[in-house]
């Protein structure tokens, strides 16, 4: 903004006696307009809340590059990136109806207090009008509820749990990430046709929200084509051992490791168990296997060798060969040297989105956005023709399941696309998980 | 607040200067007592203009702290350390698990809103009860140790409520996506419309509400949330310094300065320092309210080790056993968080534009690994820094700096109390 | 039954982490009466030790392969590290194999370094301020290191892979007799097990039976009749801080292969080792590792399915409980002595 400069600092000054005595009463911030931070003629702002302290810092960094990137783009620098792919033609790359984006940034340290600490100093303090990122569920549910108090609109980061546009779903927030449900529903015919249907599969679950929808879902889908369930332990978030929880396993009749873990305790459960010899034994006459449903390429190298031929689920993966995934991939690998991660991309096109939305209702009047995104179809932005559905305002897109790669070329190729499930085996109906969406609310 | 550096020597000095300054306050406080909160309390309705030094726009407005959630966070903090400084600064009990009862008292909150009435007065008490019958039960345990043991066990207390709240206990706890006022939720003693979120308030005035100054080019705001928090904050700054000048408060002293030797006269001194242990943890639990009628969600991190290691930090780094102390270190600890984190290189790279191309570069790089997600190694040297050339803390700070001013003018009526500031040798092994 | 023999075989490789750091913590506290919260940066800096061997292992040259392309269509980059250069491919490699092994040798240096100058440059003007003030400054110092650590190495975990050699699983079922597969326990964790035993035992000898660690012992029985003989107990005192540093190192060295390390893995150990150390006993070093090893178990059968099921959560909170329930039957925890850390 302005120069750290004396001269006009005076001025302001002086001006400040002038102009004093302006007072008006509002909620939030500046009021007489019709919704919360309603942005000036010249710029907007945007929040980007994510993880820089705590275990998730390196994807909330990859995050922040993505909507740099973003911005760039919609300021009309760069290459334009997935501009030239989407398939709405709103986006012109001179800001968002005519605003330059400027943005603010947050540490959410993923914990939910610090998380609406942050987004609420963007909100009251730097006027933001959309808040958007996270690696989380419960920050996610957390800023989505704030955002929806203060009327502004959220554009969820990573995350994965099946509450954020299900139990706790708000009509201001708005997820592109897919779900446990879907990780479910894409992985059991995989599993089913590489390890049969005659299975005993075994869960480690991480003892909170997100671990129990993701079993829950892998359960009822791998249960579907015939597995049998022989057993579900729920370990602790802050385990950093597993071998506890592994040895059991050993003393069961299971043919299957399902590793219901994210982040820092995939990494250790996995670790853990490739060392306690599951992946040689055999069972009932049949290899034992391991599954990861969610899988993140960032967190995979921390497991280094032990991914090799594990499967699991995946938003969006670098290689993918699609036009948009191709312009992303390549504005992002120019500008950083190597590839974007998943909660890169879905930050990136959640920004995309916003910034589209906004446009094609010609307001940033969070009911005129939230409209024009519920229903809306679109392509080019990776993962094939896309749905916001209006129900839940969940996208539903292709999901990958992918398999760790046996012989990776680089550092970057870790995980190897098995299949593209299509969307329509991943949809589900939307009053399944509860919940309301209640009305959009511009603040104000 | 000349009387009570960290380590009060001995209760007969206390004794004499509380009658010696007996006369000359208001309130019951004396003269020195009511002058220091007539100061907190200037300061505490001036902070949005305090708090906000800088124009709206400038580059500097970055460090501007003026806004609701900052301000609710000094104050409900700064209640928090009050009451950890209760028990810390006067018994010299060390909880490290006083996170624990916030926590408590913000999930009592929370269902009190949800089920009873949005009015953020019920909740308030409700969570003052909650926490105080958990710190009730905790005490009782923990209190049959004194010293370290008695550290590990409040540790062990909090660890385990952090961690059932977190998993076990969803059902009641929201587990890590925590609780938050619900469309669906129909509290008991309102009448919001169908589909609206309830909205916590005082008598249908909203505690989001606020009202804008524009002075030029400065903008202020004044929220009602905070002026509640701040209202709040002052009676129990107020309590806290009656208690401490009490008859009450001079016996949870000897129980730090020599417990043994208190015993031996025949008083017992469990039921006063579990007193204090009750007080201080009401003071959390009004802390935990209080976060929620200003922010309508709880989540378990609040319980989390960190959390209550947070405050303790808080006291030792503002002063331990001084009034003002704690509130010093509760909102420098939450001004790092919120002000610091928030630095982009992109601001910095704003800041020093004017530099030439190369300079700036070099600059940028120089600071950018204390700014934005390094906030926390700016908070660590802060700690290091404090603790080795201020050992009493950000009150000494204030102390020398007033002193040098003092000595400047040429005054210097009396010598500097205990200038080197010899703190009280630490009990050795096998002492 | 063999159920029960893994989870004595988990308890004592997770107790053997535990009581190596509570052992240095102990004898920081025990000799200089200092409660040091950098013990777990420690810890973790002897993890980094090894990632650091790792990378410089694998410092490699570049050079450009045109048959493949990376992932934006340039010409593939192929890395050799210097080290296949200098050695020759099999030494080479059989060095970024061992680099565990070999991190121990490198470890030990830097950690008496960085032990020394925390001691000297630090902790020495603390020994006389209150234990609230050690902890400020030593957590300080935590959160300096972490996040020094932080900002070189990311936050995400790096793996750092056992030896080739020792990759695999023993099978005890077989040798006990009962049957094969069932207690499967994988190499390293035994060498860890073992290695922790020979580092604590010695400890324990050279306190035991060399004139310096006797003087140690004296000195911490009792510091100021020692300085009255005319004995320079703060010099050897220093050098115990170094020692319980290259404990906390090589704990953490050889603990990279059972978790991947990353910077907070101090922290994560932090708490738990001082529950140990209080658990066992302040100023007790045999008390810190019995305590370590107990708790290690207890925590292990805890997590096993049918105490979940008996008591939901269990696994969650047992550590806690343990030391709530040792604390409030013995006053000093397992051996702690009369008067340490009481006010």
């Amino acid at each position: 903004m302005s120069k750290l400069d004396l001269s006009r600092r005076g001025v302001l000054k002086t001006g400040a006696v002038a102009g004093a005595g302006l007072a008006l009463p509002t909620i939030f911030t500046s009021g007489a307009s019709a919704f919360t931070n309603e942005p000036g003629d010249s710029s907007v702002t945007l929040g980007f809340n994510v993880p820089q302290s705590g275990p998730y810092a390196d994807e909330g960094a990859d995050e922040l590059r993505a909507y740099f990137l973003a911005v760039e783009h919609l300021n009309g620098e760069g290459d334009g990136g997935m501009l030239n792919t989407f398939s709405s033609k709103a986006l012109d790359g001179a800001g968002i109806l005519g605003r330059k984006v400027e943005y603010v940034t947050g540490d959410t340290q993923t914990k939910s207090d610090a998380a609406r600490a942050s987004a609420r100093s963007m909100i009251e303090k730097d006027g933001a009008i959309m808040i958007t990122g996270g690696s989380s569920s419960g920050v996610a549910v957390a800023v989505q509820a704030l955002c929806q108090e203060a009327g502004v609109i959220f554009m969820a980061g990573l995350t994965h749990s099946n509450d954020t546009t299900g139990k706790d779903k708000k009509a201001n927030g708005f997820r592109h990430f897919f779900n446990s449900y879907m990780s479910g529903a894409a992985l059991a015919p995989i599993l089913g046709s590489n390890y049969g249907t005659d299975r005993k599969a075994y869960h480690l679950t991480a003892d909170y929200n997100w671990g129990y929808t993701t079993e829950e879902a892998v359960r009822t889908s791998t249960e579907a084509i015939g597995w049998e369930t022989v057993g579900t332990v729920k370990t602790p978030l802050t385990q950093t051992d597993f071998s506890s929880y592994i040895a059991p396993v050993l003393n069961s009749d299971a043919d299957v490791l399902v590793l219901n873990h994210y982040g820092g305790n995939m990494v250790n459960s996995l670790t853990n168990a490739v060392q306690f010899g599951l992946r040689d034994r055999v069972v009932n006459g049949k290899n034992f296997e391991i599954v990861v449903p969610l899988y993140s390429r960032l967190m995979a190298k921390g497991a280094g060798a032990n991914v090799k031929g594990i499967y699991g689920s995946t938003n969006w993966h670098w290689s993918l060969s699609d036009e948009g995934s191709q312009a992303f991939v390549r504005s992002f690998g120019t500008k950083y040297g190597f590839p974007p991660s998943q909660a890169a991309h879905t930050c990136y096109v959640q920004t995309l989105l916003y910034a589209d939305a906004v446009t094609r209702a010609g307001s940033f009047n969070p009911c005129a956005v939230s409209e024009a995104l519920e229903g809306f179809e679109f392509d080019g932005m990776g993962n094939g023709p896309t749905l916001y559905r209006a129900e839940d305002h969940q996208c539903f897109k292709d999901v990958l399941v992918v398999r760790g790669k046996e012989n990776p070329e680089n550092e970057f190729d870790l995980l190897e696309i098995v299949e593209v499930t299509p969307v329509a085996q991943v949809t589900y109906d939307a009053s399944i998980f509860g919940g309301e969406l209640g009305s959009c609310n511009p603040g104000a | 607040m000349t009387d009570q550096t960290q380590n009060p020597p001995a209760i007969a000095t206390g004794a004499q200067s509380t009658v010696k300054a007996s006369r000359g306050g208001m309130l019951g406080l004396t003269a020195n007592d009511f002058r220091l909160f007539l100061i907190v309390l200037v300061i505490t309705f001036l902070a949005p203009f305090i708090l906000n030094p800088f124009p709206e726009g400038s580059a500097l407005a970055q460090f501007n702290a003026g806004y609701p959630d900052l301000m609710q966070r000094f104050v409900i903090f700064g209640i928090f350390a009050i009451g950890f400084n209760i028990l810390f600064g006067l018994t010299g009990y060390l909880s490290f698990g006083h996170a624990a009862f916030l926590g408590v008292g913000s999930y009592g909150a929370i269902w009190m809103m949800k089920l009873l009435t949005l009015n953020v007065i019920p909740a308030i008490i409700m969570a003052i009860i909650v926490a105080g019958i958990f710190a009730l039960m905790v005490g009782y345990v923990s209190l049959r140790r004194s010293g370290i043991y008695f550290s590990i066990l409040t540790l062990a207390f909090a660890q385990m409520s952090y961690a059932l709240a977190y998993s076990v206990l969803t059902p009641i706890t929201g587990g890590e996506t925590g609780l938050q006022i619900k469309n669906t939720d129909r509290p008991l003693l309102s009448n919001i419309q169908d589909g609206e979120i309830g909205r916590a308030n005082l008598f249908g005035l909203e505690m989001r509400s606020s009202f804008e100054l524009e002075l030029g080019a400065w903008l202020f705001t004044f929220n009602a949330g905070y002026y509640i928090a701040a209202v709040v904050m002052l009676l129990a700054f107020y309590m806290s310094i009656r208690l401490f000048r009490s008859p009450f408060g001079m016996m949870l002293r000897a129980v730090k300065s020599n417990q043994q030797r208190m015993n031996y006269t025949g008083l017992n001194s469990k039921p006063y320092t579990l007193a204090a242990f009750v007080i201080s943890g009401m003071y959390a639990g009004l802390a935990g309210g209080l976060m929620v009628a200003m922010d309508t969600q709880v989540g378990p991190e609040r319980m989390f080790w960190t959390a209550s290691g947070e405050v303790v930090l808080m006291a030792i780094l503002g002063g331990a056993g001084t009034l003002i102390g704690p509130v010093l270190g509760a909102g420098f600890i939450k001004y790092m968080e919120n002000i610091i984190s928030k630095i982009n290189s992109t601001i910095l790279h704003e800041w020093f534009f004017w530099l030439p191309d190369g300079l700036e570069n070099f600059v940028v790089a120089l600071i950018y690994p204390f700014i934005g997600k390094g906030w926390h190694l700016t908070l660590g040297i802060m700690f290091m820094a404090v603790v080795i050339f201020l050992p009493g803390g950000l009150v000494e700070g204030g102390q020398r700096i007033a002193g040098w001013i003092k000595n400047r003018r040429g005054s210097g009526d009396g010598p500097d109390k205990d200038p080197e500031h010899h703190p009280k040798q630490a009990p050795h092994v096998g002492e | 039954m063999d159920g029960f023999i893994l989870q004595i075989l988990n308890g004592l490789d997770k107790g053997s982490a535990y009581a190596l750091i509570a052992l240095g913590l102990t004898l920081i506290f025990g000799t200089l009466g200092v409660v040091n919260f950098a013990h777990g940066a420690l810890f973790m800096i002897g993890a980094f030790c090894a990632v650091t061997l790792n990378r410089l292992l694998t410092l490699s040259y570049v050079t450009e392969d045109p048959s493949r392309t990376d992932f934006l269509g340039n010409p593939a980059k192929v890395e050799t590290p210097y080290v296949v250069d200098w050695f020759g491919e099999s030494v080479g490699l059989a060095m970024i194999d061992w680099v565990v092994p070999l991190a121990i040798l490198f470890s030990i240096p830097i950690m008496v370094a960085v032990g020394l100058i925390m001691e000297r440059g630090l902790i020495k003007h603390f020994y006389k301020r209150p234990h609230a003030d050690q902890i400020l400054v030593t957590f300080g110092l935590a959160i300096v290191l972490q996040e020094i650590i932080k900002y070189y190495y990311g936050a995400n975990p790096i793996p750092t892979p056992a030896p080739e050699a020792f990759v695999g699983t023993f099978d005890f079922g077989a040798m006990l007799g009962f049957e094969p597969f069932t207690i499967l326990y994988p190499y390293w964790r035994l060498v860890y097990f073992v290695f922790a035993v020979i580092l604590i035992g010695a400890v324990f000898a050279f306190l035991q039976f060399t004139t310096f660690g006797m003087v140690v012992r004296a000195g911490m029985a009792d510091r100021e009749t020692v300085g009255l003989l005319g004995i320079n107990i703060d010099r050897r005192f220093t050098l115990m801080f170094a020692l319980a540093a290259v404990v906390a190192g090589l704990a953490g060295v050889m603990y990279t292969p059972i978790i991947s390390p990353n910077y907070h893995m101090g922290m994560d150990f932090l708490v738990l080792s001082f529950v140990v150390v209080v658990v066992g006993g302040m100023g007790s070093l045999p008390g810190a590792v019995a305590a370590g090893f107990l708790l290690g178990i207890l925590e292990s059968f805890a997590s096993m399915p049918v105490a979940i099921s008996i008591i939901p959560g269990i696994n969650q909170i047992i550590i806690y409980l343990v030391a709530i329930v040792i604390l409030l039957t013995r006053p000093r925890g397992l051996m702690g002595r009369k008067g340490v850390m009481e006010e």
